[in-house]
């Protein structure tokens, strides 16, 4: 009997259903040459490239937070083998430290004591009140005044590891790429230059990072003593997911009306207009609030349908993109009927009807090709709009289940603490931080995309 | 006054700069205009932003000097420019449509000018733009100048651009294509309100043109510019009497002209050599008919061949003459009979668009693009369709395919009714008549193969789809046939240049061997040289396949060429028909005597006694009641504006629609 048991949530399927759909695309691309010289235009974009290398590591810390398994529980031997009702992913397994390690409520980053004062009995003296020393950060040390010099060493040695790490990768990208020169000048068809200084700030930075994250809290511990750098790791699965599975969602729906209402006009265009008029006319908050709630008394409601609390959570978060999705596909769509509405009347499309090519074909040769560009940028654009998005629905507390990490749940939490004082300022500049540094990675990420595709730049 | 000495201007692409202005010098004295004449990406628009340091965000001005009464322009600091430029300078572009601010009021735009060249403001500001309105031409000046950009016409805006470049009054006036988006009537009055101003104030011009009729009206010197290359400078004289550079005299030979109908005409072969590419030696060199081992490792320098006549050319033959020559040659080979049976007969055919209005989107008037039009075509032969923009021809063009649906009428195409037919016999139809479109880049879809579009007909109408080999054979003959590389098949529209891509266009509308083919202005975006090798390839098409064309377009010379017959619509309907003869010797109508005497003709004594037309094609929401043409016909009386004239015919198969016919 194995340990553990493999669990694959809605959310995790849809994950990877993407990264499929994501590397049939690719193979789709490399097969049709205009598509495959404007992304080479993207992989010749310096700041794209630097931008798509960090949106990567997100995109890798994202993925093994979506390999869930419930591990076994030590039984008497003889008895049927039992899972755990926690569910674990492969992240957590990874970060364990982080995970368990917590503490009894606040501490700084980089603290061996607590934040607050607590009433401490010691033996001979009585009652005091002091800030006592933490279970875990610094723990390893025996004088905590030695703090300082122990985390400035550990650093050393891994910028040390990182540096060297780093200098392996370049030499092995400048042994394919015909030499330092070529790389560090630029003259790569595909921008490593770029690439190689982003890995090099990721690895100066992430390496000390996690090299110090097992013996101290980096970014402190929250009001539970929970890791704040776990609570941003477990956070990037969230934001990828809502970004992601959104526009699955939305995509069909806004592509297929808009063109529809585009190039058959008529009632078909009033039918398409009046409803996302009337859809973006109601408040999009209200609208998300009223379809959140209806599925937390539903879940609520059906106990038996869940096996595991991470069960639950997932189904709500689903249950947020699918009614983000719903109530965001009216801008791309109004786009694309516009865009539609200029297309059909070029002559080629008129050729094709002179020709009596069916309405169908049409759409599918001559105009959906020409609307890809639009597609894919405002993809990539809407990518970050959504991340933000759920931060703001967890902040009025209408995202996801108050069980599940993400950035809006950290940023509704520090709301509080921000009129402490003294100020707990950590968990809210540490989850700022993490999503500026990934919204912006997508931002630049989405310029280079739409230049690349600009027909006008081609 | 202006003297231009070695400019070299470049567009900056990466870190390289391709120049497009090489070494261009020239003068204009005062009072003269001087044309610069050459086809598309030859430099000129380039060197006349030049002047004015106007050039686009890439541009780089790489050297040279441009003199104005001794001031170097080049060299000075952009505050002390401004005021050259609207001020002693004045400049008017091509398209009035977007070079007037549409949120400004007419006034606004000329007071612009006037406060910051002649310090006039209020009263006096008005004062002087109504005098300006008034000497461009503009009736009702008052109301005009508080008018927005929209409620004017197309020629009512160029004459406003004139009269805000006049506003700052200047010495001298770079026109750039001032009347290339204008119809030829409009033309006409634009470029007399040109030379009447010029001879009133004495100002320079610098006329930009690729029309060798407008220079023939309005220059006194011409210089010629091939890639980025002054190659010949002559007076207006020296130019069309004996034009020596190979470059210029194969411009003329590409003309076409009614002279030329049976010939082929003389073609250019080969394109112009990229930025990026230029020849060492002479830039013509590989195009010449005359090239010589030194020309393509030399550079020529320039050579006087007579007094104010110099060319850059190694080759120093005596001046062509051919033009006399080529005059005996007239084509008869088609007599205007009419076969019993015509291929397509057009009767009546009606299109309207309702025009709708308020919530209910309620019908509150028509707007009749086509108000019954008769039309017929015989096998083989060509049918020249011939108005200015906004008559319908090209509404009657898509009407008889079915791609817009007619209000009422009948087309019988090949004995079938079209109008009202079902899916099915449309589809059928469709095989019979084919259309070739204006704009060669954007009737092919940017993200198909070229195997792809030829294809396209042959699949949706199962052409020759039997046999296996089927589609890739004949998309490899119809190449052959329009004259392209076979290797042409794999590769992308935007790989080719536009006449490559007209070709490809018509080797589509040719995939489904179509009895009929609608070209709907299939030159007029096309330069003269590759205009002639399109022109060459249809009329060596019609005598290969026996291909009817129905040939849409405003422009007399290419119909002069190519017509058997001819159909002259104005406002909808048609106003003139009959054989290409009769309708271009002796036309009948008021209306195509003014268009024939407005198209300016490329020759010297191509003056003859031009018949001006007032005011612009009224909007065909609301035609004018009796004779559409009434409120701009020198002849109209009270007949004209009661009743729409009855079809008279002058012979068998010469029809005109006027009262008082010639």
């Amino acid at each position: 009997m194995k340990d553990w048991q493999f669990v694959m949530l809605w959310s995790d399927l849809l994950v990877w259903l993407l990264v499929a759909a994501a590397v049939g695309i690719a193979v789709l691309i490399v097969r049709t040459p205009p598509l495959l010289a404007a992304w080479r235009r993207v992989g010749a974009n310096r700041l794209g490239m630097a931008a798509a290398t960090v949106l990567l590591a997100f995109a890798a810390v994202g993925l093994l937070d979506s390999l869930h398994y419930r591990p076994a529980l030590d039984g008497q031997p003889g008895e049927p083998l039992r899972y755990s009702v926690e569910v674990l992913s492969a992240l957590d397994a990874l970060a364990v430290r982080l995970r368990t390690q917590q503490e009894k409520s606040y501490s700084a980053p980089f603290a061996t004591h607590a934040f607050a004062r607590e009433t401490v009995d010691v033996p001979g003296v009585g009652s005091v009140r002091e800030f006592p020393r933490l279970k875990h950060g610094g723990a390893h040390l025996a004088d905590p005044r030695l703090a300082p010099a122990d985390i400035a060493l550990t650093a050393g040695r891994a910028t040390l590891f990182a540096v060297l790490a780093w200098l392996a990768v370049a030499a092995a990208v400048a042994a394919r790429q015909g030499g330092w020169r070529q790389v560090w000048q630029g003259r790569t068809p595909f921008a490593w230059n770029a690439v190689l200084a982003a890995l090099g700030g990721l690895l100066l930075v992430l390496v000390p990072m996690f090299a110090l994250a097992g013996d101290y809290h980096v970014f402190g511990t929250d009001k539970v003593g929970q890791d704040v750098l776990y609570q941003i790791l477990k956070s990037v699965r969230t934001a990828l997911i809502i970004g992601l599975v959104t526009t699955l969602v939305m995509l069909p729906l806004a592509v297929l009306l808009g063109i529809v209402a585009g190039y058959f006009r008529g009632w078909v265009d009033d039918l398409i207009q009046y409803v996302y008029t009337v859809l973006n006319s109601i408040p999009g908050v209200l609208l998300i609030a009223a379809a959140i709630l209806m599925m937390q008394v539903l879940i609520d409601t059906h106990p038996q349908w869940f096996a595991t609390a991470a069960e639950r959570a997932d189904l709500r978060l689903l249950a947020l993109c699918l009614i983000l999705g719903v109530t965001s596909w009216t801008g791309l769509c109004r786009l694309l009927r516009g865009e539609t509405l200029k297309l059909r009347e070029l002559e080629y499309i008129q050729a094709a009807q002179a020709f009596g090519v069916s309405s169908g074909r049409i759409i599918l040769r001559h105009i959906l090709p020409n609307l890809m560009h639009i597609v894919i940028i405002s993809l990539v654009m809407d990518f970050s709009g959504l991340v933000l998005a759920e931060a703001v629905l967890s902040y009025v507390g209408i995202g996801v289940d108050p069980t599940t990490n993400s950035f809006g749940t950290m940023i509704d939490n520090a709301r509080m603490e921000l009129g402490r004082e003294p100020v707990v300022w950590w968990s809210l500049t540490a989850a700022f931080a993490a999503m500026f540094l990934l919204v912006l990675a997508a931002n630049l990420f989405a310029d280079a995309v739409r230049d690349a595709f600009d027909p006008r730049a081609a | 006054m202006l003297k231009i000495a070695d400019l070299r201007l470049g567009f900056s692409v990466g870190e390289r700069t391709l120049l497009a202005v090489d070494g261009v010098s020239f003068t204009i004295s005062r009072g003269e205009t001087f044309a610069l004449l050459g086809e598309s990406g030859c430099g000129k628009s380039a060197t006349a932003q030049g002047i004015l340091r106007l050039l686009p965000p890439a541009g780089r001005v790489a050297g040279g000097r441009v003199e104005f009464d001794g001031v170097d322009l080049l060299a000075l600091p952009e505050a002390e420019l401004r005021d050259y430029r609207g001020g002693r300078l004045a400049m008017i572009f091509q398209e009035p449509g977007t070079s007037l601010n549409p949120v400004l009021t007419v006034g606004r735009q000329i007071g612009e000018v006037l406060e910051r060249h002649r310090g006039l403001r209020g009263d006096a500001a008005r004062g002087q733009a109504l005098a300006l309105l008034r000497q461009v031409g503009i009736a009702d000046p008052e109301r005009r100048l508080d008018e927005y950009p929209f409620q004017l016409s197309g020629g009512m805006k160029q004459r406003v651009m004139i009269a805000i470049a006049l506003a700052g009054e200047p010495e001298l006036l770079i026109a750039d294509e001032p009347t290339t988006a204008l119809d030829v009537t409009v033309q006409a009055q634009i470029l007399d309100l040109l030379a009447k101003l010029q001879v009133d104030r004495g100002m320079a011009m610098l006329l930009i043109t690729h029309d060798l009729g407008v220079v023939a009206r309005m220059a006194r010197r011409i210089g010629v510019m091939y890639a980025g290359e002054l190659v010949e400078v002559a007076s207006r004289e020296a130019f069309f009497s004996a034009p020596r550079h190979p470059y210029t005299q194969a411009l003329f030979a590409a003309l076409p002209e009614v002279s030329r109908r049976g010939a082929a005409l003389a073609t250019i072969p080969g394109q112009v050599p990229s930025l990026a590419a230029m020849p060492a030696g002479c830039r013509f060199a590989e195009r010449c008919p005359q090239a010589m081992p030194v020309c393509r490792t030399q550079s020529p320098a320039w050579r006087e061949v007579a007094d104010g006549h110099v060319v850059r050319c190694h080759w120093q033959a005596p001046p062509a003459t051919g033009e006399k020559a080529a005059i005996a040659a007239v084509d008869r080979s088609n007599p205007s009979e009419i076969p019993p049976q015509p291929l397509l007969a057009i009767n009546a055919l009606q299109v309207h668009f309702p025009i709708r209005k308020g919530i209910l989107q309620r019908t509150v008037g028509q707007v009749r693009a086509v108000d019954g039009v008769s039309l017929a075509i015989s096998p083989g032969r060509t049918l020249a369709l011939v108005g200015e923009s906004g008559c319908g021809k090209t509404t009657v063009g898509k009407a008889l395919l079915q791609l817009i649906r007619p209000t009422a009428g009948s087309v019988r195409l090949a004995g079938h009714e079209l109008v009202g037919a079902d899916a099915r016999r449309l589809r059928d139809a469709r095989r019979l008549a084919q259309m070739v479109f204006q704009d060669p880049f954007a009737s092919l879809n940017p993200r198909l193969r070229i195997g792809e579009i030829i294809g396209e007909g042959l699949t949706a109408l199962a052409v020759g789809g039997k046999n296996a080999a089927g589609p890739r054979v004949a998309i490899a003959a119809l190449l052959a046939q329009v004259g392209l590389p076979a290797d042409a098949v794999d590769r992308f529209p935007h790989e080719f240049s536009g006449g490559q891509r007209q070709r490809i266009a018509i080797a589509r509308a040719l995939a489904v061997q179509p009895q009929l083919l609608v070209c709907d202005e299939p030159t007029s975006a096309l330069d003269v040289s590759v205009q002639a090798q399109i022109l060459n390839l249809l009329k060596t098409l019609q005598a290969e396949l026996g291909v009817a064309y129905l040939f849409i377009t405003h422009n007399f010379a290419v119909v002069e060429y190519l017509a058997h017959d001819i159909a002259v619509m104005y406002l909808g309907r048609i106003v003139e028909q009959g054989g290409a003869e009769e309708v271009l010797g002796r036309p009948r109508h008021p209306y195509t005597r003014a268009l024939l005497s407005a198209v300016p003709v490329p020759r010297l004594d191509g003056g003859g006694q031009r018949i001006a037309l007032a005011g612009e094609t009224p909007s065909p929401a609301k035609p004018p009641g009796g004779c559409h043409f009434h409120p701009r016909c020198p002849k109209a009386d009270a007949r004209c504006r009661e009743v729409y004239p009855a079809v008279v015919m002058s012979s068998a198969t010469h029809a005109v629609a006027c009262h008082h016919p010639d």
